[in-house]
């Protein structure tokens, strides 16, 4: 379970770039669930998502990882509970090492690092196994440098990277926008399938309000720093793009951006 | 022709210098950490090991304490940087210029000659090598062990979390690997291996002198990037194995450009030869690689 209590952080204090990009932002994200976050351009999903990995420190407010206060953590300290894969494909693998190298690195995510060989003779079956469900044929190729992979495959292997060893959270920031629709849309299936089996709570952004309601059992609108709403279960149901834009307005009053949302 | 003795004097000093080419190799490669403390934890390596074998220190010991001094510079360097975020290739500069006094004042003068004193060479000239031939093996020893200590760290988990580091710090956080630490370490091992090169150089050659730091740094490049253009660094065990050949030839190629009488050189030309060298593997296409980009101008 993670918590997020009031999250307030403005970058450029005191500038006059100051930009609120957090202001009172809570959530609770509880065991099991999958949740999808919508929201405008520079509504603060991508910094909610960097408060709770700890990659932004927040200016007040209370972030709580299985009863465990890690407000102040730095991300490394953080990394045995949360799972991450960012975007940008180039960013959640090192391309100058080898598969089995970067899936290594994986393995002991969060957890003391030692001496011996990183790449264990023991944890090849494992890699060789995860990697063949991925049925892109990386399973023979895992002494292959990650910089040969597509964005797609790596891709791919972040996600696996992410679901090797189990977090509390799994974050994913629109971990398939840098992707052409079909492998995408092959990454988001992945994903569904890996929360799905080993049961993971996770946390998605994404700019596709279909893919939003399509996917996942809760979904939160993030407007200007806040959630906005919030529907699970019934509610969520049945429920369309267009019902979604107008509980936003109804909400806020406001007319939404629709520039900035993919109706898609 | 080159004689043997300066051959062998060409193979000694490389051997040195493989040394400094895996330190280079740690900061620059690993890391991407472009550290100059290296001119200054040479000599610092030389003149602790020098000063202890004169004080009657076992000049294991007094070199083993040279790698310690060198790894201590090492992290002053690295908590600059991840401490007080002082830009990595400043926090070197300061840190290289720092050491100059500190090399004074642990040598107490400029220079501290070893011409009598027993060194790590001593027992070794009992063997019936050569004179000229002893450093060399005992250097290639010591560069062979290095070499392997190097290869399996750098596959081990802690050296895996370093490589990430350098190569891509959010990834390595977002893992749970404190980069901050893997640097001051990273930073640490590679100045304690120049410091070692700098033990064995004084003692090899007689004397450690305040000034035998200028250009260490270009000369380790130059070997560096010179390895690489022979052999492609695709792996740890030929990214270290670059680092010695390329000193190796490249102590060879200054050996016979001086030995060359036409061409005129001398041995004060050494470094304007380097740092010549060092300009055109960088102008030159081909030799283009990560290190050099970090002395050239980026196009935005
Ligand atoms: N490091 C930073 N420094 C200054 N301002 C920032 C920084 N990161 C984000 N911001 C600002 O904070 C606000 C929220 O940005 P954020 O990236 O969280 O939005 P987002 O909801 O992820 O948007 P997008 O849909 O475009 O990814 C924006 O106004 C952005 O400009
Ligand atoms: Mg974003």
């Amino acid at each position: 379970m993670i918590s997020a209590d009031d999250l307030r952080l403005t970058f450029g204090k005191g500038t006059p770039l100051e930009n609120p990009a957090l202001r009172g932002m809570s959530l609770t994200v509880n065991q099991g669930e999958f949740v999808t976050v919508i929201g405008s351009n520079g509504a603060g999903k991508s910094t909610f998502l960097n408060a709770l990995a700890g990659e932004v420190m927040v200016d007040s407010g209370q972030i709580v990882v299985d009863n465990q206060d890690v407000t102040r953590l730095p991300t490394y300290k953080r990394a045995s509970r949360v799972a991450r894969v960012f975007q940008d494909p180039l960013a959640g693998t090192c391309e100058n090492l080898s598969i089995e190298e970067n899936l290594a690195l994986a393995i002991k995510r969060g957890q003391r690092r030692g001496l011996s060989t990183a790449v264990k003779k023991q944890y090849l079956g494992q890699f060789r196994e995860s990697l063949s469900s991925l049925k892109l044929g990386l399973e023979n190729r895992l002494g292959d440098k990650m910089g040969l992979l597509s964005g797609g495959q790596r891709q791919a292997v972040s996600l696996l990277m992410a679901s090797l060893t189990p977090s509390s959270i799994l974050l994913l920031d629109e971990h398939t926008a840098a992707l052409d629709p079909k492998t995408g849309a092959f990454v988001l299936e992945l994903t569904e399938k890996i929360i799905e089996e080993q049961k993971l709570t996770a946390l998605m952004v994404t700019h596709s309000m279909k893919q939003a309601l399509d996917v996942g059992d809760r979904t939160v609108m993030l407007h200007q720093g806040q959630v906005v709403f919030d529907i699970a279960g019934k509610e969520r149901e049945g429920l369309e793009v267009k019902d979604l834009l107008g509980l936003f307005e109804k909400q806020r009053g406001l007319e939404v951006d629709d520039d900035s949302l993919l109706l898609g | 022709m080159l004689s043997e003795i300066a051959f062998y004097g060409a193979l000694e000093t490389g051997l040195i210098y493989g040394l400094v080419a895996f330190g280079i190799y740690i900061s620059f490669r690993v890391l991407d950490f472009p550290d100059l403390t290296v001119d200054g934890s040479f000599p610092l390596g030389a003149a602790v090991s020098a000063v202890l074998i004169i004080h009657g220190w076992n000049p294991w010991i007094a070199t083993g304490a040279a790698v310690l001094a060198g790894m201590a510079a090492g992290s002053v360097t690295a908590l600059l940087n991840v401490k007080l975020k002082i830009l990595n290739l400043l926090a070197s500069i300061l840190t290289m210029i720092a050491l100059y006094s500190v090399n004074l004042r642990v040598m107490g003068r400029p220079n501290v000659a070893l011409l009598s004193e027993q060194t790590v060479l001593t027992p070794w000239y009992d063997l019936g090598l050569a004179y000229h031939q002893v450093p060399v093996v005992l250097f290639l020893i010591v560069v062979l062990v290095a070499l392997f200590l190097l290869w399996r760290f750098m596959k081990s988990e802690t050296g895996l979390a370093m490589r990430a580091t350098g190569a891509n710090p959010r990834m390595a956080r977002a893992q749970g690997i404190a980069t901050g630490g893997m640097i001051v370490l990273g930073v640490a091992l590679s100045n304690g291996l120049v410091g070692l090169a700098g033990a064995l150089f004084a003692q090899s050659q007689g004397a450690a002198d305040v000034t035998m730091g200028v250009g260490v740094i270009v000369i380790g490049l130059a070997s560096l990037i010179g390895g690489e253009a022979l052999i492609t660094p695709n792996t740890v065990i030929r990214a270290l194995l670059a680092c010695v050949v390329g000193a190796i030839i490249y102590r060879l190629a200054i050996a016979f450009a001086l030995n060359a009488d036409v061409l005129g050189l001398q041995a004060q030309d050494l470094n304007l030869i380097t740092a010549v060298l060092v300009t055109l593997a960088i102008v030159l296409p081909g030799v283009r690689n990560s290190v050099v980009s970090k002395f050239t101008r980026k196009k935005a």
